[in-house]
């Protein structure tokens, strides 16, 4: 047996183990109203034949996208000029990490209430989620930037703008790349929470509907594990970003 | 009588101290010294001395609180690019491929030239072959000589050692001497480097100043009139360098 099929069946094992320990559990309670896994897949065919699951994984994504995109074009700069310039740091540094623990949930009745429901709720509370983590992990990436780097422009007559675009950016790129990372995982979090309240379309909202048009938990589930599935594939190619040249230098000794 | 001729580093009466949480530590006490241009001279010292601060001042990196460096007969207020300043750390920039870090000084050289130096430079310290290695792929002999590329291809008149052969292994460390020498046959550069190891000073400077424990003061200069390349086992060197442990108080 090849490596890559040993670590296969590494990861499958558990996976499937707990879908047979999920199956006996539905029928031995006897539940009628939770799914079994054959269920669950029936649920979901059903919603692809219909192209329902297209829909709302597309209306979820674009949220996401529209989000997540405002907020890296906000908060890379921010956060370089918080992590460059002391002065910005001391003015903005406190509210950034008092506003920062609060959840995007909290935010919910003021989305609605400034933004009615609709795409830009979730968008709003999308872009807050992944923008503090953001701004914190690109302060702290060029905060941390080893002097020895910026000596050495220096010394080859660097500075300013140039200084900034040639080590400043380059060197706390790799602690940004894992903001970025961390910032769209939380926005995919927070999508699903949005869509349950502000909106009739998306996979947060095909779950609530699901339940509270006629308890229908085999749609529920499903809805969760395509949550799951393309969650994964998007950090999978966040982790593409983390190992190009550029960036995977600081992971590397 | 000859006419004065301006020296190319000029330091008078340059004196710091460290303000610390323990109280003041005057770390450099009324130095003065001078290089002709094209001159060697290392500057040796018991460790923690100094050394390193006083080369930082001279590069521009920090201010000396009284007395001044002079450059050509200008005063030096920060670093530039005539005066490459070399660490025992190497700083080539990680994501950059070798080729790119020693073209990183150049401002300006149209493609061509860009192609012609950085070829020279990359053949001159044997890194050929290595163009697209990113520095985690070299070996630490490799990253310094590499560092000595990116420097030496801005043609700085000055070059700031500061022990640039420290972080490396005993047989790549002699090698880099050989290969440092070598290469200032060619180029002309007035050199000052930093050192603790007695015999790298003797075997390449022109001049070694033996400096005192904190605060640093001049305590001893050595001429070294020996013909280059220079070996280890000259009886002269080995003279010299018995006398400079012994003005160290290493031995008696």
């Amino acid at each position: 047996m090849s490596l890559a099929s040993v670590r296969w069946l590494t990861a499958l094992a558990p996976v499937v183990l707990l879908l047979g320990v999920w199956h006996a559990a539905v029928v031995l309670s006897g539940s009628l109203i939770f799914p079994t896994p054959v269920q669950v897949a029936a649920g979901l065919v059903d919603l692809a034949r219909q192209g329902l699951l297209l829909k709302h994984v597309v209306a979820s994504l674009f949220r996401v996208t529209v989000g997540y995109l405002l907020a890296v074009a906000l908060s890379v700069p921010i956060g370089m000029l918080m992590g460059w310039f002391a002065g910005a740091h001391a003015l903005l540094n406190p509210l950034v990490q008092g506003l920062r623990p609060i959840s995007p949930i909290a935010w919910i009745p003021l989305a609605i209430l400034w933004f009615g429901v609709g795409d830009l709720s979730p968008i709003f509370l999308i872009f807050l989620s992944s923008f503090f983590p953001m701004v914190v992990g690109t302060a702290a990436g060029v905060m941390t930037i080893d002097g020895k780097y910026l000596r050495a422009a220096r010394n080859f007559g660097f500075s300013g703008l140039r200084l900034f675009r040639s080590v400043v950016l380059p060197a706390a790129l790799p602690q940004i790349v894992t903001g970025m990372r961390i910032g769209l995982g939380v926005a995919w979090l927070v999508v699903v929470a949005a869509e349950m309240i502000a909106v009739s379309s998306g996979l947060g909202y095909l779950i609530i509907d699901s339940r509270n048009a006629g308890n229908r938990y085999d749609l529920v589930v499903a809805g969760m594990l395509v949550i799951g599935v393309v969650g994964f594939g998007l950090d999978t190619l966040m982790r593409r970003l983390e190992r190009l040249d550029e960036v995977r230098w600081r992971y590397e000794t | 009588m000859r006419p004065e001729v301006t020296p190319k580093i000029d330091v008078r009466g340059v004196s710091k101290t460290f303000h610390t949480r323990g109280g003041p530590v005057p770390v450099l006490d009324d130095l003065s010294f001078s290089l002709a241009d094209g001159e060697f001279v290392a500057i040796v010292g018991p460790s923690g001395c100094g050394k390193s601060t006083l080369l930082s001042v001279l590069a521009g990196f920090e201010r000396a609180d009284a007395g001044e460096v002079r450059v050509d007969g200008e005063p030096v207020r920060e670093p530039r690019r005539e005066a490459i300043f070399i660490f025992q750390q190497p700083s080539l920039f990680p994501w950059l491929d070798l080729a790119a870090n020693v073209t990183f000084g150049l401002d300006g050289e149209p493609a061509e030239a860009r192609r012609r130096l950085v070829a020279h430079y990359i053949a001159l310290m044997g890194l050929e072959g290595f163009e697209h290695a990113f520095p985690r792929q070299l070996s630490g002999g490799m990253q310094q000589r590499a560092e000595l590329a990116r420097a030496l291809i801005v043609k700085p008149a000055i070059l700031y050692l500061d022990e640039p052969f420290g972080a490396l292994d005993a047989l790549t460390r002699l090698r880099m001497r050989t290969e440092l020498s070598r290469i200032l046959a060619d180029e002309r550069h007035t050199v000052l480097l930093v050192t603790h190891d007695v015999e790298e000073a003797l075997q390449l400077a022109d001049r070694v100043l033996v400096l005192t424990p904190r605060p640093a003061r001049i305590q001893h200069v050595i001429e070294v009139k020996l013909p280059r390349p220079r070996t280890l086992s000259n009886p002269e060197l080995v003279a010299m360098k018995a006398a400079l442990l012994r003005e160290l108080g290493v031995t008696p």
